[in-house]
Parts: structure tokens; sequence; C-alpha cells
């Protein structure tokens, strides 16, 4: 066992972990945080996807102690005082989810590939999300979602939106 | 009669308006409640040791090193669990002579396809279980794999289960002109001037749900609950008791958020059997969840179908018949529906189309693969693909327009209801008025232009237009219809609705969502029907202690059959609150009127009550007629008469790369008719779901078995789930025409991008490569497969296929019918 102080949604955990732990194993069953979801094995489908320091990772492709030292953010972290990142507000809104597994990972996908691109093309944004699988939606919502995002985030800045979780249209 | 004018402003409806999911709050911020979430205190890790052969027996197995693992708590093998496991139940005896050779849930001395569980490991930990797998010694003696349906009908065949006489589980049969529903099909082949046929390949699919199967067992006393990543908990709860013996109502099942099925999770797994049966043996909470490979290789598959179709006409383009024969491979085993599949597709194969004949035959065959069963259409995608290829086939022998061919022999507008030469009767639509607003919305003409001038060019870039004029049979089911064709339930749906004392109302139903998006389409039907506030509505369902009555989703079934099971339940609702208005309002309660959520006194103005208070007042019971009871509360059973027919018209525009075999869809678009849309939003999204699915087995996905039985495409680096790069955008519409089978008009949505999109997709790719001798490319079209058709003739599949067996080989030796490995002949 090796001893891993993380801070995952911004809260500081200290565990023993066995070395071949996966990060999404740690985060799923050590620490509760079962909003990032485990999806395949052999990370193709993008479901695990969080922020380990900034930059998004299929979480089962880090072993728990590389993210040693490190800050990570999952889908439970994002929304910040009970107001949706406007991603989130934005798959809700253009209906960019049905079952919804996928959409953790796609969320923190997303969020990245705004980072990188704050106005990105439709292509891009499909090139952007092409490594995390949705079986239900044919991908044309979420591209919508993206794209209303970065509207959103590009004239108001990030964390503006005035919804709440639950909020209907 | 009114003495002062009322305001008549009429609320607003809830249905029609593209209502953001009430689902999404949780889905959105990681608040789910997934089985595999689930943690209990004490409880146990289920992992399963799978057969690495196809067909074998099994000669030696010890247990004792893994059962001295750390952690380990129990080891099970098959012997162990012989007596008590019973066989994975087939409510579907589509023949009276049907061989089921029976499904046990772990295998007890011989495997039948790669993947079947031989034995158990149970430990504290989900690791220690997977690890102490690895300390199972086991030996097999091999036998001979049977994978090739065609190889398998033949006389003297290796046989997959050794106490059955052949491979063949059943021979179904439909006859027109038997039942009295056509003329005869022989006579009229022997008269046409024209007659078509063709092989086609229907290629075994995985339903790849996101969220990997999981289920968690908890025992308590002599009761038991499981949590399940299932479609059906209703269903699940009447298989287990049957299966295992535990009585029903000892059994609650909970179908918790469930990530995806498309029919992939309508089963009885028998992980869910083994589940129950390791926590009754030791008294303790257990989990089963399996890994992507797991599922791929053991969750059912889909289609798998090699397909027979002639078709017979007149010179002028009138069809005069239609003769199908179906192999379907059932994999080793008989599942929940797995023999009902094709025999459901057997009723819509004449499509929208008036032929005056029509024969179905379908033999089930057994292979040493993993059983098939419900995929997104079950039975109608193969159905559609045969019919819309071959009208195709037949327009290219006739010299004329796929689309004039078409147009000469559908159903016409006015010719609604239509009772079919397969004996179903369509109750509405306009296949014209789709097909002129599919046109619209993909701009035909320039892009036949295109086509002409990249034709003309010599374009190493073809272009190409492809059409899918499709209808299907949804709404499943009317259970009299069922029982006639020997499927072991009913069709009916429940719901009932709860005014709780504060207004508030729980809505209950049988149906059981999986990404659907069922509580915001109730809670808008309900608003309409009892005029309460969208948000004042709780849409409760999948749990058989909350629901007690369902039959649950699949079958584009849960609007048409279990949404207006809510309708009649408010209908109810308001009958009971009509008595205590009356008697509240001291009115006669034909004075009164319903409208907006409030009864009134007509002509008195003032006097009225809300139904959320009338709530309230029979909670509190001070004051309400005498005669009934204090309660505005029902519930009601919903059997449908007839199926509800959707239809819509595909068009979809493919660039094809003669020089490299790639295809790229230019342009697709669709009309759809569904009837009446409850929520634009969630069709639109349903639209999108079905259409990526029905193109990626034209385009991607295929579970292929090699020679050995071994599934190559176990993990998602081979089995091809398309991604975002993968699909074009839509172009989606709709035409209205609601069904008449029920008063909500609705036809259902769930299937219907699946189910047409994938004929015209091929259709497509053909048409742009037509003129270079292609007349088939094999699912699906690979950049290999469609440059081998274009370059060498056939239909691409069989280099591709080679050290396979994919399709059950490619041979075949039926007359008229063009052998896989030469080039194709055209028609006769």
């Amino acid at each position: 066992m090796t001893q891993i102080t993380v801070r995952v949604d911004g809260v500081s955990y200290t565990d023993d972990v066995e070395p071949r732990t996966l990060l999404v194993h740690h985060l799923r069953e050590q620490l509760g945080k079962v909003g990032t979801v485990v999806g395949c094995d052999t990370s193709n489908c993008g479901a695990c996807t969080v922020h380990l320091d900034g930059q998004s990772v299929k979480s089962c492709t880090v072993l728990a102690v590389q993210a040693d030292g490190s800050e990570v953010t999952t889908i439970e972290g994002v929304a910040e005082g009970g107001v949706l990142h406007p991603v989130q507000k934005a798959f809700h809104e253009m209906h960019g989810l049905q079952c919804g597994f996928c959409t953790p990972g796609m969320i923190m996908a997303s969020i990245d590939l705004l980072k990188e691109n704050p106005s990105p093309s439709e292509l891009e944004i499909r090139e952007g999300i092409e490594g995390n699988l949705c079986r239900c939606t044919g991908y044309q919502n979420i591209v919508r979602a993206v794209q209303q995002a970065a509207g959103e985030m590009g004239s108001h800045g990030t964390h503006t939106a005035p919804e709440t979780t639950g909020a209907q249209a | 009669m009114t003495l002062v004018d009322e305001p008549q402003t009429e609320p607003a409806k809830e249905i029609g308006q593209a209502r953001r999911r009430k689902e999404d709050a949780r889905l959105i911020t990681g608040k789910t409640t997934w089985t595999d979430n689930m943690v209990l205190p004490g409880m146990l890790h289920m992992a399963v040791l799978r057969s690495p052969v196809a067909h074998a027996t099994i000669s030696h197995l010890d247990v004792s090193a893994a059962q001295a693992r750390p952690g380990v708590v129990a080891v099970y093998t098959g012997a162990d669990l012989a007596d008590e496991q019973g066989s994975i139940p087939c409510a579907w005896p589509v023949t009276p002579d049907m061989v089921n050779p029976g499904h046990p849930s772990i295998a007890v001395d011989r495997v039948n396809h790669v993947g079947e569980a031989v034995a158990l490991v149970v430990a504290r930990s989900r690791t220690a279980a997977v690890d102490a797998l690895e300390a199972i010694d086991i030996d097999y003696e091999s036998l001979p794999v049977v994978l090739d349906m065609e190889q398998a009908v033949q006389e003297g065949a290796d046989l997959v289960h050794a106490h059955t006489s052949s491979n063949t589980s059943y021979h179904f049969v439909f006859d027109a002109g038997e039942a009295g529903t056509g003329t005869d099909t022989d006579q009229a082949f022997a008269d046409a001037e024209v007659t078509v046929s063709r092989r086609f390949v229907q290629q075994r699919l995985i339903p790849a749900f996101m969220e990997p199967r999981s289920v968690v067992v908890q025992p308590v006393g002599d009761n038991y609950t499981m949590w399940s990543a299932t479609q059906v908990p209703h269903i699940l709860r009447v298989m287990l008791a049957s299966v295992t013996g535990v009585p029903e109502h000892k059994l609650r099942v909970i179908a918790p958020d469930v990530g995806g099925g498309f029919g992939g999770k309508l089963q009885v797994n028998p992980e869910e059997i083994l589940s129950l049966l390791v926590a009754r043996r030791l008294g303790k909470p257990v989990k089963w969840t399996e890994t992507r490979s797991e599922s791929l290789m053991t969750a059912h598959h889909g289609r798998d179908q090699v397909q027979f179709i002639d078709v017979a006409a007149d010179r002028e383009g009138n069809v005069k018949a239609l003769r199908v024969r179906l192999l379907a491979d059932m994999g080793a085993y008989l599942r929940l529906i797995t023999p009902g599949v094709p025999a459901l597709g057997a009723f819509m194969f004449p499509g929208i189309y008036k032929f005056p004949a029509y024969r179905f035959e379908c033999d089930g065959v057994f292979t040493n693969k993993v059983p098939t069963d419900a995929y997104r259409g079950a039975g109608r995608p193969e159905a559609t693909f045969a019919i819309e290829r071959i009208m195709d086939e037949l327009a290219v022998e006739l010299g004329m327009d796929p689309l004039e061919l078409r147009r000469k022999n559908w159903i016409n507008a006015d010719e609604f209801p239509f009772t079919t030469v397969a004996g179903l009767s369509y109750d509405s639509g306009d296949y014209g008025m789709a097909t002129d607003q599919a046109l619209e919305l993909l701009g035909y003409d320039e892009l036949r232009a295109e086509q002409q001038r990249r034709r003309e060019g010599g374009d190493p870039v073809q272009l190409g237009i492809g059409f899918s004029t499709f209808t299907e049979m949804c709404g499943l089911a009317p259970s009299r219809v069922l029982g006639s064709l020997a499927f072991g339930a009913g069709g009916w749906e429940q719901a009932s609705i709860r005014m709780l004392p504060t207004g508030k109302v729980e809505v209950v139903t049988g149906s059981t969502p999986h990404g659907q998006g069922h509580e915001t389409a109730w809670s808008q039907i309900v608003a309409d029907s009892l005029g309460v506030p969208f948000d004042d509505v709780e849409v409760l369902h999948g749990d058989t202690a909350i629901s007690p009555r369902g039959l649950d989703t699949y079958g584009s079934r849960s609007l048409v059959v279990g949404g207006t099971a809510v309708v009649k339940a408010a209908e109810k609702v308001v009958a009971k609150a009509r008595k205590v208005a009356a008697h509240l309002l001291e009115a006669s309660e034909d004075d009164l009127e319903f409208r907006g959520g409030s009864f009134s006194v007509k002509g008195t103005p003032g006097a009225s009550i809300p139904i959320q208070q009338i709530a309230g007042a029979v909670f509190a019971a001070h004051d309400y007629p005498e005669g009934i009871e204090p309660s505005i509360d029902a519930e009601a059973t919903f059997d449908p008469e007839n199926f509800s027919f959707p239809h819509g018209t595909h068009i979809c525009a493919m660039e094809v790369d003669t020089e490299t075999g790639h295809v790229t869809i230019r342009k697709y678009a669709c009309i759809d008719d569904i009837g009446t849309i409850v929520n634009p939003l969630i069709v639109e999204g349903q639209i999108h779901g079905g259409l990526a699915q029905g193109i990626s087995q034209a385009l991607y996905e295929e579970a292929i078995y090699d020679a050995d039985g071994n599934l190559t495409t176990g993990t998602f680096v081979d089995y091809l789930v398309p991604s975002a790069m993968d699909l074009p955008h839509f172009d989606t519409g709709n035409t209205v025409h609601p069904a008449t089978s029920n008063p909500l008009g609705a036809k259902g949505v769930g299937e219907a991008g699946c189910i047409a999109s994938t004929p015209a997709v091929v259709n497509a790719a053909l048409d742009a490569v037509r003129h270079l001798g292609v007349t088939d490319i094999r699912m699906p079209l690979t950049p290999e497969r469609v440059w081998r058709a274009i370059h060498l003739g056939g239909d691409g599949g069989d280099r591709a296929a080679e050290g396979s067996n994919a399709y059950g080989g490619a041979r075949t030796t039926e007359s008229g019918v063009e052998s896989a490995t030469g080039t194709q002949g055209g028609a006769q």
C-alpha cells in the first residue's frame, strides 16, 4: 500500500492505495465520488473523464498514485455554489444527454475543449470530443450544447450562469 | 346557459412543448444512482470465470487454490449450483415444436460459447474476487465448433447441443395465402413477368449500452431486493421467481438510474440469477458489475440473419409477390425472446407496399456464439433493410426510378386504414407527404444534378442518393395478438396517480425508462390532464415495490401504451374529484366544468375549486359525499387494440471515393411521422440516436467471431461504436398523422431512426457506384469492402471476412441467388 494525498473537488483526502489502483476506482470506491463512472476497460469511451491539475484525463488511464499531490475536479465539483457550469447548463438546455451515463465525461471533456479553444467550429467540437462515446444522442445535440456554452462563456466569461440545478426552461 | 361571458382563455398546453428534461438535474451533476454505485454493509463482490473456448466439455475443474486466496468467501462451480439454477427462461416459443435446449446460468459440464460462466468467486473486494479467478484450475476437451449457419443446417452437421437432433430450433412460417390475407405466393411467382432474388446479410451487432450491466442483491430474512441495470424490472421479478423458486412476493426488483439499453437490457441475465443464488446461499449482499469486455462477449447480441429475398412484379413495376426465407442465428441458447425477434420481423417485410402475395419462412439456428435477442428494432430493422434494398434492386431491373417504383406501390393516404398482406391494419399516415418533405429537406434536385456532373466528369469521388420509405409496428402490444403468437406475456401497461394532500401529484408508471425521458413526458401529460403545474408532478418508476404492475420499456411502447395508461388514470382522478367538487360547491355534477385544473359551476362566476385543493379535502376527509371513499387517487391499465405504425422517408446522400473505398455521408434528411408529439425535444433526440445506430450498422459495426469461435471484437478498440467524428449532421422533421389506436395519437419514436436509416445508407452507396457494376456491398461498408466491390466484383465481403465466420460463411446453393464468391449477376 502507498499513501497518497489528492485534493478532489476542493477536499483533501489522504488514503492508502494499492499501487495498481486506477484513479477512477480510487475516486469511486474509496472516496465515494460515484458521479464519475466506468464505461469500458480500454480507455475508449471517456465516461471516466476528470480534470487532473486542470487537464482532462481519462481516470481509468491514470494510476491513483500518479495523482498524489494533485488536484482533481470531477463532475461533482464543476457547479459552484449550486450554480451550474455553463457547459452543464447547455447540455440540459440543448438536450445533450439521454441516459446520462457518458455525460459526466462528456461534460468534463467539453469544458477542457472550450478552455483550449473558446470558439470551436462544429468540426473542432466533433474532433474535441472524439474520445468520448455516447450511444444515445448521435452527438448532434452535444455539439449544439458545446456551441451554446461557448457562446455563453465567450459573452459572459465563465460561471455567470444564472440558472441553478434542476431549473426548467 | 351562461349569463355572463367568462374568460375563455385555454390554459397553455404542455403536450407539444419542448420541455427541458427533469431527469437532467441529477445526470449533469453526477448525483446519480447507477447500480454499481450501490454499497451495502457487508457487501461481497462476485467475479465470473468465463470459458475461453467456444465448444468443449469441462474435463477438470479444481477451485481449491482460489478458495484459499485472501479475502475469498466462497467459490462455486456449475456442479455446486446445478440443482438450483434452473434454466434462463425463453418467453416466446414461436412454434409448438420449437427446440429449446435449456440455458444454464453457469455451465455444468459443457460450454457452448466463449464467455459462458464456468465458476464464480465471491470475495470481500472486487479485486480479491478477480485475482482469485486466476487460481482456478480448469481443463477443456474441445468439441467441433459450429459457427456457420448455412453449414449448421446441413444434414450431418456437427451439433451445438448433443441432445438435439439438429441445429434448427424451429421453422416458423407465415403464409398470407394460408392466413387468408393474400393470394398464393408460388403461383404469383410462376405468373410474374419479372422476378429479382437477392441474398442479404444482416451482420451480428452488439447493443453496447454505455452503462455496463450491474446487479446488487440484498437478502433480508427470506426476502430479496435486487438492484439491476435492467430495462425490465417487472419482467425480471416474475422470471427470477420462476427460475429460482424464490416466491414472487419475496422479491423486489429495482432498476435505479439505468444507462441505456437498446434492447440489450431486455433480458434475464445469467449473472442476475447467479447473484441471487449466491446471496441466498451466503445470506449477504452480493454485487456483480461487468467489465466492458465481459459485456461485449456475454450480453446478448442482435441481428445476425442471412436473408433470401425474392420479389415478383410486372413490367410496369406493379409488385406481385414477396417471398422471404431467413436463417436467423440464435447463438448457443434461447434467451428471453431470442426466437421471437425474427418472427416479429415476419410481419414487416412487406413494408408500406401493396403486395398481393407474401410468404415468410425462418429457421432459427443454433451456433456456438453468444445468444442473440432484442436490439433496437428487433426484427423490424432486418425486415426494413431487406424490403428497402430489394425495392432498389427491382427498380434497377425495371429501369425505373427507385422513388417512382415506391410511389407506384405504396399505400396511398386515402387508403387508410389498410390491411396489409401480413394481416396488419395500418391506421394512418401519408407516405407521399413525408417523401415530398424529405426531398425538399435534402435538396434533392441539386444533389441529383451534382451526381450527374460527377458521373459525367469521371470524378473519383462519386455521389449517390439512397431512399428508405419505411414503416414499423410499434406500441407493443395488443395482449390478444401476443397470445396468438404464443408470446409468454401480455402487452398492456399500468399507471396510477396519487393526489397528495398538498396538491402535488405522484404518477406511478409500469414503464421503466433508461434515458427516454419518461419523467418529463409523463409530467407533461398529467399537467394537461389534471391542469396542474408541470413542476407539481413527480414520476415514479422502476421499483416493483412502488410500481407493482408493469411491463417495462421496449418496442417503442412507453408513450403509446404506458402514456395512455397515464391519461386513463388521470381521467379517473378527474371523475372521482368531480363528485367531491359537486359536493363542496353544492352543485350538480352535470353543471360542473373542469378546466385549467379547477371545477367551476357553469354560469356561476367565482364558484370553483381547484383539483389540487380537492386532494387536500379528501385527505382531511371532514366533508365529502356519502357513499364514496375519501380518495381521488386512481389507477388504470391500458391494453391497446392495435399496434401503432410510425412511418417516414429517409434519404441519404453519400460520397464514395472509388480510389480508396472510403464513404462519407454528405447529407442525411428524414421526415418521420410518429403521430402526436408530446415533447419535440425528446423526439428529435430519439431520432438522432436511432439514426446513429442504424447508420452505424451500415458503416461501422460488426461482431466478428474467428474460426475458433472467439469474439475478436471484444473491446471498444475493435467494436466500432461511432464517435462524433464518425457521424454526420442530421436534418430531421415530422409530419403528424395521429395514431387512431390510442387517445394520445402517439405512434412511438424509439426505434424509428434505427430501423429506417440502414437501407438508406447502403442504397446511397450503391447508387454512387452502380454504374461501375456494383450491385451489393456487404455491411458494414468498410473502405476495404467498398474498394473490393468496385475493383474486384462481388459484395466485397469475402476477403474482409477471411479467417473469420462473421457471416456464417458466404456460401449458398440456392438457385437464382448469386454466390457471394462470384460477381453479382443481377436479376433473373
